[in-house]
């Protein structure tokens, strides 16, 4: 994986209006490679509007997102970030190769195989198997091995810990270490508390 | 050349979906097939008009039959996020969309083209006009498909636009129903048929060009 280690996350004055309630304003954040960002707060606090911002799915109602200092409407932003939201985007009539098969022809080919995603999410058994024979944390792994196929510095996680086990959550951080430490970055939600000892996680508490 | 690997993986998922879902395609083409036989039933022992109006039996189902299988478009992709990891793709959306809206021919056009002939010859059409209608339906039923594909991306996101597609997406299939049906039945009287089949061929190229770009914007603002 080629991470550009100057790559830069930046919201500036960010503000989100929904149904005339100011869900925030003025949020301003830097995140440079190697960090994470922590969104928290509570349930409709904007966590989710946040993360939506900046996949470019909802314009800000103020301010601008910046990705290495051009607007993200970029196509370049594109190709660096990845999202896996509270939908798997995963279907569940096609086999989990399939699915990933799919991901990895509308990115770019990143660090790993498809086998060694499998592998890497314990999936490897699972790769003939339909979707939706899985288990939801088994789907919730497979939507996250998206993530290590493709080559993104950016990713931005919506409760990606959602339906996961003990075990599921400890191998999913670290891989979000292992991709920090490489010069990745992540935007994330989470209601449980996230455990990531070697990264320089930032906090923003939505309210 | 990724790009172009990109919109065959899309086409290629689309298909392997439908076989594996199987009503999607079967759906349609029953309903062309059932509402088709229906009509000589209905209308009695009357053969020369069940032939007069058979270009327009004909045509007037297969416009009914690609709005019943508008939905299925989107539908899935929208409720499982995949609509979602499209749009975020470095690709531009546009591309991906027409990949989507000819994999969505292939499974729903043209299995009524395969059929069509055999459904005309029931009905009494003359044979010279068959290789017409066939033509017809060629360059007719794609653009269903994409002008049709504009409307279930505005209401994709609403939880009942059945209603608001059909009269969104009706009035824009009707030059397509009317230059189809007049060649078809100049067809059947022996007469040149040239113009009706340019003006198809030219509202063909047009929504191909077109089409994609409204129905990525609408699905960008369906999302959100």
């Amino acid at each position: 994986m080629q991470i550009n280690s100057t790559s830069r996350l930046q919201g500036s004055d960010l503000s989100c209006v929904r149904d005339d309630r100011v869900l925030f304003e003025d949020l301003c954040f830097e995140l440079n490679s190697g960090q994470a960002l922590l969104l928290e707060g509570e349930n409709g606090s904007g966590k989710t509007s946040l993360l939506r911002i900046l996949c470019g799915f909802r314009e800000p109602d103020a301010g601008q997102v910046w990705w290495c200092g051009n607007a993200i409407n970029d196509s370049q932003y594109y190709e660096d970030m990845a999202y896996v939201g509270h939908l798997d985007g995963i279907k569940k009539e096609l086999t989990s190769l399939e699915n990933l098969k799919v991901s990895l022809a509308l990115g770019q080919a990143g660090r790993y195989s498809i086998p060694q995603a499998l592998a890497k999410v314990q999936l490897a058994n699972f790769d003939d198997a339909l979707v939706q024979t899985l288990s939801a944390g088994q789907k919730r792994r497979l939507s996250l091995a998206r993530l290590l196929i493709t080559n993104n510095t950016l990713w931005i996680l919506d409760e990606p810990f959602t339906s996961l086990d003990i075990q599921g959550i400890t191998l999913i951080e670290s891989l979000m270490a292992e991709h920090c430490k490489n010069g990745g970055m992540i935007v994330l939600t989470s209601h449980h508390d996230i455990a990531l000892p070697s990264v320089d996680v930032q906090r923003i508490l939505l309210s | 050349m990724s790009l172009f690997y990109a919109f065959i993986a899309i086409i290629r998922r689309d298909l392997l979906l439908t076989v594996r879902r199987r009503s999607e395609i079967a759906n349609p083409l029953l309903f062309f097939i059932l509402v088709i036989t229906l009509f000589p039933l209905g209308i009695g022992a009357q053969p020369h008009l069940l032939q007069a109006i058979a270009p327009g039996i004909i045509w007037v189902s297969a416009l009914l039959a690609a709005m019943l299988s508008l939905d299925s478009l989107f539908r899935s992709d929208f409720d499982d996020g995949s609509l979602e990891q499209i749009l975020l793709s470095p690709y531009p959306a546009s591309i991906l969309v027409l990949a989507k809206i000819i994999a969505h021919w292939l499974v729903t056009g043209l299995p009524l083209l395969i059929v069509a002939p055999l459904l005309a010859v029931f009905l009494g059409m003359p044979t010279q006009s068959l290789g017409v209608l066939l033509l017809t339906l060629l360059l007719g039923t794609p653009v269903l498909s994409l002008i049709g594909a504009i409307g279930v991306a505005l209401t994709v996101g609403l939880r009942r636009g059945g209603m608001i597609l059909s009269l969104l997406v009706l009035p824009l299939y009707v030059p397509v129903l009317i230059f189809a049906g007049n060649a078809v039945e100049m067809a059947g009287s022996g007469l040149p048929v040239d113009a009706q089949i340019n003006i198809l061929i030219s509202i063909l190229c047009l929504s191909l060009v077109l089409a994609p770009w409204p129905t990525a914007a609408a699905l960008k603002m369906s999302v959100t």
